[in-house]
């Protein structure tokens, strides 16, 4: 095996001198991948020997040594079912704890272990392998078919991803280009890529969308296209929605139908591909009739199944209408309205279904652009793409940042930083402080999602900045400076202002840590947004009157001779009350104590505050007080 | 560099939202990264500084609140961070009422019109900024720009309310 190459973050080596390599645009799809390549504005995908353009994103590692991707790898699926792995682009990026959204789908076997801080790892083939690696053996297959097809060396690519892949899955994505030699020009959404290759015609201004359900993921975006520029508004999708559900949700009926007739099916690995694989062409069928069947044979046991379009298109009906709830959220945030969009982009396999198609024009109240293939669509951008920026193209490309980035405060409370849909590259910066007197170091936890607590969104990085010097609480000035760049990856550095301690990380996503998948994430913020204030009131009460407690406590060891000794009982009374309202949930009752202390405790500060001018003005002659006073 | 300047336009409350978007694309046009690539690190780091320095300006400058508290904080006027305490009584009182109003609000079709009169009030107050700016009445200036932010905060409450009263229909 050759060294990798890794070179200075953010950077990137200059092409050979007087080389002029071809650049191509990859679409590396959860189902299918595609590569394709762009000549004097004209994209085309490179097909193989037998004309197929879409490689169905398979990997094999046979008994028989060496790998397979694609076609090869489909046909070794059901004889060694241990050995191949599909849909690996649900696995981008995610730790243990993101697994439960996709159980079921993936019948693969986690290595033990993996996952807690790392990216799960997969047993494949009797060996642990990691989703990156198993990207770059497609990747590689991608790499080696446009070189077959265009008799030159290809070093250099455009790759897509989800508009709605986290920082996480995309420093996945880059890293596995890395591994199959190939160097990413630009990561490019999916959504505008397609938007891209629609774009080619300049005669279309104004306001679109784009739809696009893929195998795996959905993804709505809207773009503004005005004279070569494509600017994106406002974006939104699910991670973890496609039509792989629909296959499971027909494979999941046929198992039961099985059951009710009495089979008592082991459901296997070998067997859950065998059912999916039916499910996927009972599903494809149905599309273009309004019936479709097919034999099952599990462990030597037959049977037949047929489903009928009406049905189908009732199990999926729930999955539809929440694409459209995401696109109508994604509508409100570019403050747009269904009518003002000029055309919708279909983009995906899962386009093809008949209910798509309908819901989408219903919804947007025109017939959906279908001209260009929409399995093809995605690289064919992506071609565009790696032509404008190797030979320098006339296009502009202006993105946004799909997910709101933000830090951890007191009390587990999300402070945004960079609001969702903010264009990119962004570089912004928020300043923070010290909770307790004498702080020296600050934990900063970096979050990418919607909701008001931290819990909820998806934790993408944690780094100390130590070495501040001790202060009263709230005194120090921590400035945290978030940058987004053009591929939407994300650096994050701290320091300290009035010192100037300065610590800076990329960020390295802390894997399994959230609760939630961050499909839900945007989708769940709107549901909560009324408990989640609800919520963050109660914790800034919560954080306001510990502030409080712990002021006092400083003050009354300092001058607590100040008081007598009733005062003192009735004041720790009401301090421990206080403490009781905060251990409670209840916001009105913790306003309530510390209001209650407030009031009992301004006699001591009034003293406090007496004491402190005597003591300052003490043995000052007149001409020194009036030299202060006047300063 | 302030947001302006950067794009070229003179700073001042009322934009043309089209010439805005004609700066700033023709300044993308010269930095974004996309025209940086293959070129020498040095360059691309400036591009990527530009092009996040035009982005922020654009952001800023192309809603009408955000450009208003940025004209305000370039004339002396600073408002409390966000989510802070209310301190106008008046806009206290304000907030208390609708806050009601929208909790009590059962239906999508009433979020809707708490929604538009809010509209309607930020429409309204954002139009009488000109002669507040004009006269240089900074604490008029700071008391209606803390009723637009709550007015705007009001419109998103209300959206999530309405999804809320969609999602249980459904």
């Amino acid at each position: 095996m050759s060294l990798l190459e890794i070179h200075e973050p953010g950077e990137t080596p200059l092409p050979h001198a007087g080389e002029a390599s071809l650049a191509v645009g990859i679409d590396l799809g959860t189902t299918n991948s595609v590569v394709a390549i762009a000549r004097e504005g004209v994209p085309a995908a490179l097909h193989d020997d037998s004309g197929k353009s879409l490689v169905p994103s398979i990997v094999a590692y046979p008994d028989a040594g060496g790998v397979l991707v694609g076609e090869e790898a489909r046909l070794l699926m059901a004889r060694e079912p241990r050995n191949t792995v599909a849909s690996i682009k649900r696995l981008m990026g995610r730790g243990a704890a993101d697994l439960h959204a996709v159980a079921g789908v993936l019948p693969y076997e986690i290595e033990p272990g993996s996952g807690q801080t790392d990216m799960v790892k997969l047993r494949i083939g009797g060996k642990a392998r990691s989703p990156v690696e198993i990207s770059a053996e497609i990747l590689k297959a991608l790499r080696a078919r446009a070189e077959a097809a265009l008799d030159k060396p290809i070093e250099r690519a455009v790759i897509t991803v989800p508009a709605y892949f986290d920082d996480a899955a995309r420093t996945a994505t880059r890293d596995a280009a890395r591994v199959a030699g190939l160097e990413v020009l630009r990561l490019v959404n999916e959504p505008t890529a397609a938007a891209l290759a629609y774009g080619l015609d300049k005669g279309s201004e104004g306001l679109y969308a784009v739809y696009d359900l893929g195998g795996g993921t959905f993804d709505f975006s809207l773009l503004r296209l005005e004279k070569g520029v494509f600017q994106v508004l406002a974006t939104g999708g699910d991670a973890a929605l496609g039509g792989d559900d629909f296959d499971r949700a027909i494979a999941e009926r046929m198992l039961a139908e099985r059951k009710k007739d009495g089979v008592a099916d082991q459901v296997d690995e070998a067997a859950v591909k065998t059912v999916l694989a039916l499910a996927r062409q009972i599903k494809e069928q149905l599309s273009g009739r309004d019936q479709a069947s097919g034999r099952l044979e599990l462990a030597g046991i037959p049977s037949f199944h047929a489903l009928g379009r009406a049905d189908f298109e009732a199990m999926i009906a729930k999955d539809i209408s929440r694409t459209l709830d995401i696109a109508g959220n994604v509508l409100a945030d570019a403050g747009m309205t269904a009518s003002d969009v000029q055309g919708v982009v279909l983009v995906g396999g899962s386009t093809r279904l008949p209910l798509v198609r309908s819901a989408v024009a219903g919804m947007i109240g025109k017939p959906a652009l279908t001209d260009i293939d929409p399995d093809e669509v995605v690289a064919l951008g992506a071609a565009l793409q790696a032509e404008a920026l190797t030979g320098g193209g006339d296009t502009l490309l202006l993105d946004i940042t799909p997910l709101s980035l933000g830090l951890e405060t007191m009390g587990g409370i999300v402070e945004k930083v960079v609001p969702r849909n903010t264009p990119i590259p962004v570089q912004l910066a928020q300043e923070f402080t010290t909770y307790h007197d004498g702080q020296t170091a600050m934990a900063i936890h970096v979050v990418q999602g919607e909701r008001e607590m931290v819990a909820d969104c998806r934790s993408l990085a944690r780094f100390e900045l130590s070495g501040i010097p001790p202060m009263t609480a709230g005194a120090a000035r921590i400035r945290v400076s978030f940058a987004v760049d053009a591929d939407g990856l994300l650096a994050v550095s701290a320091e300290e202002r009035t010192t100037g301690v300065a610590q800076r990380i990329e960020v390295k996503p802390s894997y399994g840590l959230s609760h939630d998948d961050m499909a839900d994430m945007l989708y769940d913020s709107l549901d909560n947004a009324e408990a989640d204030v609800t919520q963050r009131l109660l914790v800034e009460a919560r954080v306001e009157a510990r502030r409080n407690l712990l002021a006092l406590e400083a003050a009354l060891a300092k001058d607590g001779s100040l008081l007598g000794a009733d005062e003192r009982v009735a004041l720790d009374a009401a301090r421990a009350h206080l403490e009781a309202a905060i251990a409670g949930e209840d916001r009105d009752a913790i306003n309530a104590a510390a209001e209650a202390l407030e009031n009992l405790s301004k006699p001591f500060a009034e003293r406090r505050m007496d004491r402190g001018i005597r003591e300052a003005l003490a043995g000052l002659s007149v001409g020194e007080l009036e030299s202060r006073v006047g300063e | 560099m302030d947001h302006f300047a950067r794009l070229g336009l003179p700073a001042a409350l009322e934009l043309d939202g089209a010439a805005l978007d004609r700066a700033y694309f023709a300044a993308q046009r010269q930095w974004h990264p996309d025209r940086f690539v293959g070129k020498p690190p040095e360059d691309r780091a400036r591009a990527s500084t530009e092009a996040a320095g035009l982005n922020d300006a654009y952001r800023t400058l192309k809603d009408p609140l955000s450009r208003a508290v940025y004209l305000a904080g370039l004339n002396g006027i600073d408002l409390p961070g966000d989510g802070k305490t209310i301190d106008d009584p008046d806009l206290l009182m304000e907030a208390m009422e609708t806050r009601e109003e929208l909790h009590e609000a059962a239906t999508a079709d009433a979020v809707d019109v708490l929604a538009a009169r809010s509209r309607d009030e930020m429409t309204k107050a954002l139009a009488g900024l000109g002669t507040l700016f004009l006269r240089h009445d900074k604490a008029a200036i700071r008391k209606a720009l803390l009723r637009l932010r709550y007015l705007d905060k009001f419109a998103e409450e209300a959206r999530a309310r309405r999804t809320n009263l969609h999602r249980e229909k459904a």
